[in-house]
């Protein structure tokens, strides 16, 4: 079988050849974007859901003695009961001192911790997300029966955390708008300049009798296989970057990030933009075409 | 002229009517004007008239190129002004239409030139290869089938855009110059081939300055003159059982007509 021919010659102009290049470095660009996202949206979880359901009590630093038998101070002791009679708290757990100091030990050191550095008393209340206890209440009972105490429910750093990841986010989904509008502002730019170049043939198609859409179509597959080969090797390119930034991200080795890992769909998700390049080109072929068309008298 | 009020009476519905048709290219001068003809379904016309009178932007208005200035112009019933663009396309399907410039895409070979209309019209099967196989072998172009445009002689070229025109079996089929680079033989050929097409029913309209031809036909003829007044297509009709006389009545209906224009 013979290969048909387009009716229009479109694979010859000199656009072709620049087409799949700006549109590679469009979808370079969303790439990274969306993979900034998806790290970010994976951090706003894991603190959200690591953080969300807790609160500390934090007890005002006592002496060394009483830190050592932690058992034995009383204050903690009431409050710990106060805590668990409370009705939305699910468990209480103190810390001792040693929980402490591994907690603190990844920004002092352990060599910074010493059994009379004067250490707050802590407790980790875990609460009932569903229902949770009135936080102002508990702050007042908590206050009443150990003065100077904190009851910290994280929400203003947490606040602040995703705040920031919100705000990764969005700038994101910006870029990723701002390169698909760009490349379809291209892929708009580079038809019209064919339908002008083409004007003699599109004539005699419509002559003999050539829907708007028929020549439509002949741009239409021309921008997909142009928008498919760009994305293709934007893809192609960005995967080695986001390898880079895996690698960096994870030599940080840190409790307060989260597995950067990207999971099997949000891999798809990136692997799925060459496809989205390749409809958003054709797409734009197609309206530019008809619209274009449907101007004239 | 009785004649033409006699055939609408009738309601006869004829496959072209022009009524008082006049035509300007952009705000240029009229360069038809006052033009009223009306062809039957499967009748066949000759279209004379010197170069420069106006033949092809008559026919351009018949295969919906052009829009009248003034005047109404009805195809298959339908007035054209008021055809969407999707009717027109569809429309255009029922016509043929070798242009007196060929307009081959020159980058597609003789073969997908004449498959063209059958592809966008949704008609290209297996078998219609054989069909563009067969016709182009009629018109001589056994050995160019796969050959573009470019290569190809102006006469093979004019074959080429008249394979185009009657594959698709039109309705209607219109002709600008159709023999211009042709030899005698294979123009008398190819005007057989019209003569074919009319016994099965197409309509045929052939715009030519070459009144040698014409007379060998017996075939009513509307004559433009430069100074583009038309007679009227049906008056010129009238005699076609005797073709000696054909000429001379259409010329007379010609000054008739441009007696009567203001
Ligand atoms: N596209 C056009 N724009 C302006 N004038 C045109 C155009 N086409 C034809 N004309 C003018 O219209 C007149 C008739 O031309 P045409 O229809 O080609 O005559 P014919 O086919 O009988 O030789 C000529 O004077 C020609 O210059
Ligand atoms: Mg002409």
């Amino acid at each position: 079988m013979r290969r048909r021919r387009q009716a229009v010659p479109l694979d010859r102009d000199a656009t072709g050849r620049y087409l799949p290049l700006l549109v590679a470095i469009m979808v370079y660009l969303a790439a990274l974007a969306l993979a900034g996202a998806m790290v970010a949206s994976k951090l706003a979880d894991r603190w959200d859901s690591g953080l969300s359901g807790a609160l500390t009590v934090q007890l005002p630093a006592a002496g060394p003695a009483a830190t050592e038998g932690g058992e034995g101070d009383p204050v903690a002791q009431q409050v710990v009961a106060l805590l668990r009679d409370t009705p939305g708290v699910t468990a209480v757990e103190r810390l001792d001192t040693r929980d402490i100091a591994a907690l603190l030990e990844p920004w002092l050191g352990d060599a910074g911790l010493t059994a009379d550095l004067p250490l707050p008393g802590l407790i980790a209340v875990t609460v009932d997300a569903d229902q949770p206890p009135d936080l102002n209440a508990l702050r007042r009972a908590v206050l009443a029966v150990a003065p100077g105490s904190l009851v910290d429910d994280h929400q203003r750093w947490l606040g602040h955390l995703l705040d920031l990841t919100w705000a990764i986010e969005a700038m994101a989904i910006v870029v990723v708008a701002l390169v698909v509008l760009a490349a379809a502002i291209m892929v708009a730019f580079v038809t019209r300049m064919g339908l002008a170049a083409h004007e003699q043939a599109i004539e005699v198609l419509h002559l003999i009798g050539a829907q708007d859409s028929y020549v439509a179509r002949q741009f239409q597959s021309h921008a997909l296989s142009l928008g498919l080969r760009g994305g293709l090797i934007g893809l192609l390119c960005a995967l080695p970057t986001l390898y880079l930034g895996r690698h960096l991200l994870q030599r940080i080795d840190s409790g307060l990030l989260p597995e950067m890992q990207l999971l099997p769909i949000e891999w798809s998700l990136l692997v799925l933009l060459p496809v989205a390049s390749a409809l958003v080109a054709m797409m734009t072929a197609r309206i530019t075409v008809l619209r274009t068309l449907a101007r004239m008298p | 002229m009785p004649f033409s009020i006699q055939a609408s009476a009738k309601g006869n519905p004829s496959l072209v009517r022009f009524e008082d048709v006049a035509l300007r290219y952009g705000t240029g001068p009229e360069i038809l004007k006052h033009i009223s003809l009306q062809f039957d379904p499967g009748s066949y016309h000759f279209l004379v008239g010197a170069s420069g009178a106006g033949k092809s932007s008559l026919l351009r208005m018949m295969y919906l190129a052009q829009h009248p200035s003034a005047g109404r112009v009805t195809l298959f019933g339908r007035d054209v002004t008021e055809l969407s663009r999707p009717e027109t396309a569809l429309l255009r399907r029922r016509i043929g239409v070798v242009f007196q410039d060929f307009r081959l895409l020159d980058h597609l070979t003789a073969r997908e030139n004449v498959a063209l209309p059958l592809q966008i019209s949704g008609q290209a099967h297996g078998r219609s290869d054989k069909d563009v196989e067969e016709l182009l072998t009629w018109v001589g172009l056994a050995d160019h089938m796969d050959a573009l445009p470019p290569t190809l002689s102006g006469g093979q070229q004019q074959r080429v855009a008249i394979a185009r025109a009657v594959i698709g079996r039109p309705n209607l089929l219109l002709a600008d110059e159709p023999t211009g680079n042709l030899d005698d033989r294979m123009a008398v050929r190819l005007l057989y081939l019209f003569e074919e097409l009319n016994k099965i029913g197409t309509t045929v309209v052939i715009a030519t300055h070459n009144e040698s031809l014409v007379d060998r036909f017996p075939h009513p003829v509307t004559r433009l003159s430069v100074g583009a007044i038309a007679p009227s297509g049906e008056m010129a009709k009238t005699p076609a059982a005797g073709p000696g006389a054909n000429p001379a009545t259409a010329k007379s209906a010609a000054a008739v007509a441009g007696r009567e224009s203001p």
